[in-house]
């Protein structure tokens, strides 16, 4: 069949550009625009250039020194999280029923705390946590552990992570559990007869199959935890000190706070380059791992 | 290597149907076994049953007398093949195909022995080094094939359609490398398939089941010539065994008001049973309509190159009958010629054995 070739399906795509513009590519340009130059108020600008990137990356700059403290920390956050959430989703994955009722009441369960908005979140653990009137906190303290989240930030960052895990590690057990699924039971079958272990059977089988959504995983729980603002500011609000300050609560601090707009706009243009590296990277892998896999043939 | 004992064997999935009726039966150690029957007749029922994948739900399963009917697969020491191919992503093929001994424990030496030995059956030695998952679907069916094939000491050898995948022209040679490894390595094999070609092929004994139960189990040969159930007849052979009511008395068969002789005298049969008489199309032919035989009307000519079936109707009644080589077919009219030693009786579907 031929193509027709009519140059006024462009303006098909014409609402979209518009929404587009107005709701990225203008405020994302208003941002570049504000990053390279500096503002003593009254809404008058002096060209300063790469300026603020330099103070950025230079850690002896005040900027610097709170930017790349910030990123060290979030990293680290990031990193724990994952390191947590991810085999404890899996572990929780191979852990629910294959079928019956009590999928659906494990799905329900688990969906709960997906459901929550992040403030709601934050409000639950902060009042949860504080060593007065909440259940944690006091009973922690009665049991003899001096725990306090507002002035210690080993505790600080305990009880955040606490809170991402309980949080968000249904998401990776919903998106394991799904890849579980999807293995047709001859493979189990076939691992059985060929006497493999539980262990074998989930290095050979379930994790290679879940391999895929693992990756899906990690990358949205990397992202979600590498943006984290709504928790930590409700419940330690970045404290105690700077302990608990990410990259999203620093910035905010610069732009709301100090309002030095040039210098909150680089660090948001840093801040969304190195998530769309991250973003790059992640697909880059995805569409490889595909390539590997050439058509699967035949059915379950 | 072991004898297979069925013994009072049952099996239903709930629901107060069975889908494997009681059966008790033999499957001696070292025989090619075919479990022939249309789909949805139990038998991957009965073979996950032997595998352990399945328990049933009444009965036995003795692997050399032992009762092993609610041992685990693992404890069983059976191999399966399954429908489609089942591939260790991970792992490069060679690592597939030692995965079963390396569970075991077998030492590296003899894995890799025995691993460059099926590898070498099945011509997969130039992939060994190779990731099983980037194959072709007729390789990773080897692939699952050898898996089945390369421990030295199963009890038997499962096969669930395994051939499904796999191209046809491969189908031919690979149904032939399988019946050359029975010679070879002596093993018990259980073949599951709906094809009679594949089973007629590859087995000694075909057992052909009918819903939810085994009605007959015997040589090709016994399967083709003397069918105990009209299902047989019916499902082996191409076309299938013409099956006709009749009024069957002493060495009579009433047809459509016409008498067809017998070979042997049946004044035993059951009373009230539905009596039909069986017979192959190759043992009836065509011939010019006479006042001696049976007259029926012609439908088609089915020419299969080597031999012409006249697909003819005797009133209602469908019925296949050979066109003799070298005979014009009459136009629409043919009167049938029967060979008396190869009509069978069947009383409710079942053989009735006649008195000499």
């Amino acid at each position: 069949m031929d193509k027709t070739i009519n140059n006024k399906a462009w303006f098909l795509v014409l609402p979209v550009f518009l929404i587009v513009a107005f709701s990225a590519v203008l405020p994302l340009m208003t941002v570049v625009n504000y990053s390279v130059q500096d503002t003593f108020g009254n809404n008058h600008f002096f060209w300063n250039g790469v300026g603020w990137f330099k103070e950025l990356l230079d850690p002896s700059t005040d900027l610097g020194d709170r930017f790349l403290n910030s990123l060290g920390r979030n990293l680290l956050f990031s990193a724990i999280i994952l390191a947590i959430e991810v085999p404890l989703g899996i572990l929780v994955a191979l852990s629910m029923p294959r079928e019956g009722w009590r999928v659906a009441a494990c799905l329900v369960i688990l969906a709960l705390p997906l459901l929550i908005p992040w403030n709601v979140v934050g409000t639950i653990w902060q009042i949860f946590g504080r060593p007065d009137i909440g259940l944690l906190g006091y009973t922690l303290n009665k049991l003899g552990f001096d725990y306090n989240y507002v002035s210690n930030s080993f505790d600080a960052w305990c009880t955040i992570i606490v809170m991402d895990v309980w949080h968000w590690t249904s998401l990776v057990a919903l998106l394991c559990y799904a890849g579980l699924k999807s293995i047709p039971d001859a493979y189990y079958q076939a691992a059985q007869i060929d006497g493999a272990s539980r262990w074998a059977v989930f290095t050979a089988i379930q994790l290679p199959k879940m391999n895929r959504v693992l990756l899906i995983a990690v990358l949205l729980r990397f992202m979600d935890s590498f943006m984290i603002y709504t928790e930590p500011f409700v419940v330690t609000g970045g404290g105690p000190g700077n302990s608990t300050t990410f990259v999203s609560i620093e910035l905010v601090k610069i732009a709301l706070g100090q309002f030095d707009l040039g210098k909150a706009a680089a660090l948001s243009l840093v801040y969304n380059l190195i998530i769309l590296i991250v973003c790059w990277v992640f697909y880059t892998v995805m569409t490889n791992a595909d390539r590997e896999r050439p058509q699967t043939t035949g059915g379950a | 290597m072991a004898r297979i004992d069925l013994v009072d064997l049952a099996h239903s999935y709930g629901g107060g149907t069975y889908a494997l009726k009681p059966m008790t039966m033999t499957w001696r150690q070292g025989g090619a076994y075919a479990l022939l029957g249309p789909s949805g007749c139990g038998k991957t029922t009965l073979l996950n049953i032997i595998s352990g994948i399945v328990t049933p739900s009444q009965g036995k399963v003795l692997f050399d007398g032992n009762d092993i009917t609610h041992a685990s697969t693992r404890e069983r020491n059976i191999a399966q093949v399954f429908q489609f191919p089942v591939i260790y992503d991970t792992m490069t093929v060679g690592e597939n195909l030692a995965f079963p001994l390396k569970n075991r424990g077998l030492p590296r030496d003899k894995i890799a022995a025995r691993v460059g030995e099926i590898a070498k059956l099945l011509d997969l030695t130039p992939y060994l080094d190779r990731k099983a998952v980037r194959l072709s679907a007729d390789a990773k069916q080897k692939i699952s094939l050898g898996r089945g094939l390369v421990r030295p000491d199963v009890a038997a050898v499962l096969f669930d359609e395994p051939l499904t995948v796999i191209d046809p022209h491969l189908k031919w040679e690979l149904r032939s490398k399988l019946k050359a490894l029975h010679q070879a390595l002596d093993l018990t094999m259980i073949y599951v398939t709906h094809d009679q070609t594949e089973a007629l092929t590859f087995a000694d004994t075909v057992v052909v089941m009918h819903d939810g139960a085994v009605v007959q189990s015997g040589t090709p040969e016994d399967l083709f010539a003397r069918p105990a159930h009209t299902f047989v007849g019916y499902f082996i052979g191409s076309p299938g065994m013409n099956i006709v009511p009749a009024g069957v008395k002493g060495r009579e068969a009433v047809v459509s008001g016409h008498v067809i002789g017998l070979n042997r005298s049946y004044d035993n049969l059951p009373a009230g049973g539905k009596i039909e008489i069986g017979v192959r199309p190759e043992f009836v032919h065509v011939a010019d309509p006479a006042p001696g035989l049976l007259s029926a009307q012609i439908e088609r000519i089915d020419d299969l190159g080597r031999v012409r079936f006249a697909r003819v109707r005797i009133g209602d009644v469908k019925f296949a009958a050979t066109v003799p080589n070298g005979v014009a077919v009459p136009e629409k009219t043919v009167g049938l010629v029967f060979d008396p030693a190869h009509i069978h009786v069947y009383s409710d579907s079942l053989l009735v054995e006649g008195r000499a």
